[in-house]
C-alpha cells in the first residue's frame, strides 16, 4: 500500500517543451529518435561522400587511378596488400574498389539530378491540372495516362539505343519520364486543397491563379513530396543501373555501378568477386533511399506511424 | 455494367492514340537515316537510289501524313518487314509472346501465393519478430536491382550448386512438351521476376489487414464467439482483399517492364529480349511493334483492374 501510493506520487518524466512546433521541427524530433532511418541517412551521406572523393581516395589511400590497368594482375582476388585490390581487379587489372567510387559518383548524379528535373515538371504540371481543372487537367491527365502505358524500360530502351545520349542528356531524360506519380499526388492534393477557406481568402483579395499555387498551395503538399522524392531518387538509381548494365545507359571508359556489371557478368566464371560489390552498392544505397521515404513518412504524417 | 465496360474502352482509345504519336515520334526524329543504314555497305547504290527508296517507303513525305500512313496499316496488325529478318514485324514478336506472357504469369503466381499469406501472417502477428522480418524483406525486396540477383542466383544456383539450368525456356534437343525440363527452367526467372512484387504484396495486405481487422463487423464477428479462423479468413481477408485488384494493374506493369530485364538476363526468348535486340540493330519496325505491344499488353492490363474492380466494388460504378 505504501509502495503504491509513493509510485503514485512520484512525478511523470515529461517531455522537455520546445521552443517551436513546426512541422519541420517536429519532424526533425521524431526523425532523431528513428534509429533505422537516420543509419540510413547514414549510409548515403557516406555513400555521397566516397563518390565524390574518389579522386582523393584513389590517390592517397589506394595509390591508383580509375582507368590505370596492370595486365599482370587480371581477375586479382580480393586482398589488402595491395590496397587498390581491396574488392579485387578486373579483366585488365584496374582496381574494382576505386572504380566503384567513380561508378558512385555517376549513379548518384543521374539520381539525384533526375530526380530534381521530374519533381520541378511533376509539382508545376500538378499544380495546374489540379487548380485549373478542366481543358488543362484532361490534358495533362491523358498525358500521364499514356505516358504510364509505356513500360518505362521500354521506353528507356529505345531512347537510348536510337539516340545514344551522354550522361547528362541521359539524366534529362529519365527526369522527363519518371515525374507521372508526383503530378498524380500533387493534383490530387490540390485539388482537395483549392476548395479550403485560406484559398478562398487569398482568392478574394485578389492573389493570382500563380501565386495560390505556389505561396499558398505548394506549401502544403510540400513535405509528403520530400517523401516521393527519396524513393524516386532510388528508383531512378535502380533504372540507370538496368539501362547501364544492357550497355545502353551510361558507356565505359566511364564506370558506373551497371556496366561494371555488365563486364562483371561476361567474366563471373573467373572471378564471381567482382559481381558482388556494384550490386550490393546499388542495393545498399536505394534500400536506404527507401528507408528515408519511409522514415521521413512516418515523421511528417503521425497519424500513419500505428502501421 | 455494360455501360461501365464500354466506356471505360472507349477510354482506351485517346491513350493508345498517345502512345502511338510517341513512339512514331521518336523513332522518325532519331538521328540516323533508316534508308543510308538499309543501304550500308551495299555496292552500286547511287543518290538517285537513296531517293528512290526513300520515296517508296514514303520517308520523303511531311511527318504528319508518314504517321497517318504508318498507323492506318498498324491498325490492321502490319508494322512492316523487319530489316534484320525480312518477315513481318508483328508476326515474329507473337512468336515470342508466349514465353513473355509464361514467365509474367508464372511470376504473378508467385507473388500472390508467398505474399498475401506473407502480409496476413505479418499483421496477425504484428509488432512480433516475424512481422519484423517480414517487413524488412518488403523494403529489401524492391531495392535489389533484378538483373543483379538473376546474375547472383545464376552463379549461385547454376554454376556452383548446378541445381537449376541459367539459360532459355528448354534444354536443347529435349521435346517440347517435356513439362518437368520447362519447370526446371522457369522457376530461377520467375523468381527474380516476382520478387519486387512479393514484397509489395506483402506491405499491402499487411496494411489493409490491420485496417479491417479493427473495424467493428470483425469485432461483431468475433463476440459471435467465431473460431478465429473463421472471423479471419472468412469475415476480416475477403475485405482486405479488394483493394489487392488494384495493385494487381500497376504490378502488371511492374512485370511486363521487368520481364525485358529478367530476360536478357536469363536468355529467355521473349518480347522484351527481341525488343532490346531489335533496338541494337535499329530494326525499326520490330522496335516500334515491341514497344507498340509491350503498351497495349499494359493498357488492357488496366482495363481489366478497373472493370475487376467495379465487379468487386459496387460503388466505383457511380462515379
Amino acid at each position: 500500500m505504501a509502495v503504491g501510493a509513493q509510485t503514485a506520487t512520484r512525478p511523470r518524466e515529461l517531455p522537455q517543451p520546445r521552443a517551436s512546433a513546426g512541422l519541420w521541427s517536429n519532424a526533425w524530433y521524431s526523425l532523431r529518435r528513428d534509429r533505422l532511418t537516420m543509419a540510413a541517412g547514414a549510409v548515403v551521406v557516406l555513400i555521397i561522400l566516397l563518390s565524390v572523393g574518389a579522386p582523393l581516395l584513389a590517390e592517397y589511400v589506394f595509390k591508383t587511378s580509375f582507368e590505370r590497368q596492370d595486365l599482370l594482375h587480371t581477375y586479382g582476388r580480393p586482398t589488402l596488400d595491395p590496397l587498390a585490390y581491396l574488392l579485387g581487379s578486373d579483366e585488365v587489372g584496374r582496381s574494382q574498389v576505386v572504380r566503384l567510387f567513380y561508378g558512385g559518383q555517376v549513379s548518384l548524379f543521374v539520381g539525384f539530378v533526375a530526380a530534381f528535373i521530374q519533381l520541378t515538371i511533376g509539382v508545376l504540371l500538378g499544380l495546374m491540372a489540379g487548380y485549373f481543372r478542366g481543358r488543362v487537367d484532361d490534358l495533362i491527365t491523358w498525358f500521364i495516362t499514356t505516358l504510364n502505358s509505356i513500360p518505362t524500360i521500354f521506353l528507356l530502351i529505345i531512347i537510348s539505343a536510337l539516340f545514344s545520349p551522354g550522361a547528362i542528356t541521359l539524366t534529362i531524360i529519365i527526369g522527363a519520364i519518371f515525374w507521372t506519380g508526383i503530378t498524380n499526388f500533387v493534383r490530387g492534393q490540390t485539388f482537395a486543397l483549392r476548395e479550403r477557406e485560406f484559398v478562398t481568402a487569398a482568392r478574394t483579395v485578389g492573389a493570382t491563379p500563380w501565386r495560390i499555387m505556389l505561396r499558398h498551395i505548394l506549401p502544403n503538399v510540400l513535405p509528403l513530396i520530400f517523401v516521393l522524392t527519396a524513393i524516386d531518387v532510388g528508383t531512378i538509381i535502380l533504372a540507370e543501373s538496368a539501362l547501364s548494365y544492357l550497355g545502353l545507359g551510361i558507356v565505359p571508359p566511364t564506370p558506373s555501378w551497371g556496366n561494371m556489371l555488365t563486364n562483371a557478368a561476361s567474366y563471373f566464371n573467373r572471378a564471381p568477386w567482382l559481381v558482388v560489390s556494384p550490386g550490393t552498392m546499388i542495393f545498399l544505397t536505394v534500400l536506404c533511399l527507401y528507408l528515408i521515404g519511409d522514415g521521413l513518412r512516418d515523421a511528417l504524417d503521425p497519424r500513419l506511424k500505428s502501421r | 455494367m455494360w455501360k461501365y465496360v464500354i466506356r471505360r474502352l472507349l477510354y482506351a482509345i485517346p491513350t493508345l492514340f498517345g502512345i502511338s504519336v510517341i513512339v512514331f515520334l521518336i523513332t522518325r526524329l532519331a538521328p540516323g537515316d533508316p534508308i543510308r543504314l538499309y543501304t550500308f555497305g551495299a555496292l552500286n547504290v547511287t543518290e538517285e537510289d537513296i531517293q528512290g527508296l526513300r520515296a517508296y517507303y514514303g520517308l520523303d513525305q511531311p511527318l504528319a501524313s508518314q504517321y497517318v500512313n504508318w498507323i492506318t496499316k498498324v491498325v490492321r496488325g502490319d508494322f512492316g518487314m523487319s530489316l534484320i529478318y525480312h518477315q513481318p514485324a508483328l508476326g515474329l514478336l507473337f512468336e515470342r509472346m508466349g514465353a513473355t506472357l509464361q514467365l509474367a504469369f508464372s511470376a504473378l503466381f508467385l507473388q500472390l501465393v508467398i505474399g498475401i499469406p506473407l502480409g496476413v501472417i505479418a499483421a496477425l502477428r504484428r509488432g512480433s519478430w516475424v512481422d519484423n522480418v517480414i517487413r524488412v524483406f518488403g523494403v529489401i525486396g524492391h531495392a535489389i536491382p533484378q538483373f543483379w540477383l538473376g546474375l547472383m542466383a545464376i552463379i549461385l544456383v547454376s554454376v556452383t550448386l548446378r541445381l537449376l539450368p541459367s539459360q532459355g525456356v528448354l534444354t536443347v534437343g529435349k521435346d517440347i512438351w517435356d513439362i518437368p525440363d520447362r519447370i526446371r527452367h522457369i522457376i530461377m526467372p520467375a523468381f527474380v521476376l516476382a520478387l519486387a512484387g512479393i514484397a509489395n504484396y506483402s506491405r499491402y495486405l499487411r496494411t489493409e489487414t490491420l485496417d479491417v481487422i479493427g473495424q467493428d463487423y470483425v469485432r461483431t464477428a468475433r463476440s459471435k464467439g467465431l473460431r478465429e479462423r473463421t472471423v479471419v479468413y472468412v469475415h476480416a481477408l475477403r475485405n482486405a482483399l479488394i483493394p489487392m485488384v488494384t495493385a494487381l494493374g500497376g504490378l502488371l506493369a511492374v512485370l511486363v517492364s521487368g520481364a525485358l530485364v529478367v530476360e536478357q538476363v536469363f536468355t529467355w526468348p521473349g518480347v522484351g529480349q527481341f525488343t532490346y535486340a531489335a533496338a541494337r540493330q535499329k530494326d525499326y519496325p520490330v522496335i516500334m511493334a515491341g514497344v507498340m505491344v509491350a503498351s497495349t499488353l499494359l493498357v488492357l492490363s488496366y482495363l481489366i483492374r478497373d472493370i475487376a474492380y467495379a465487379i468487386v466494388d459496387p460503388r466505383i460504378k457511380v462515379k
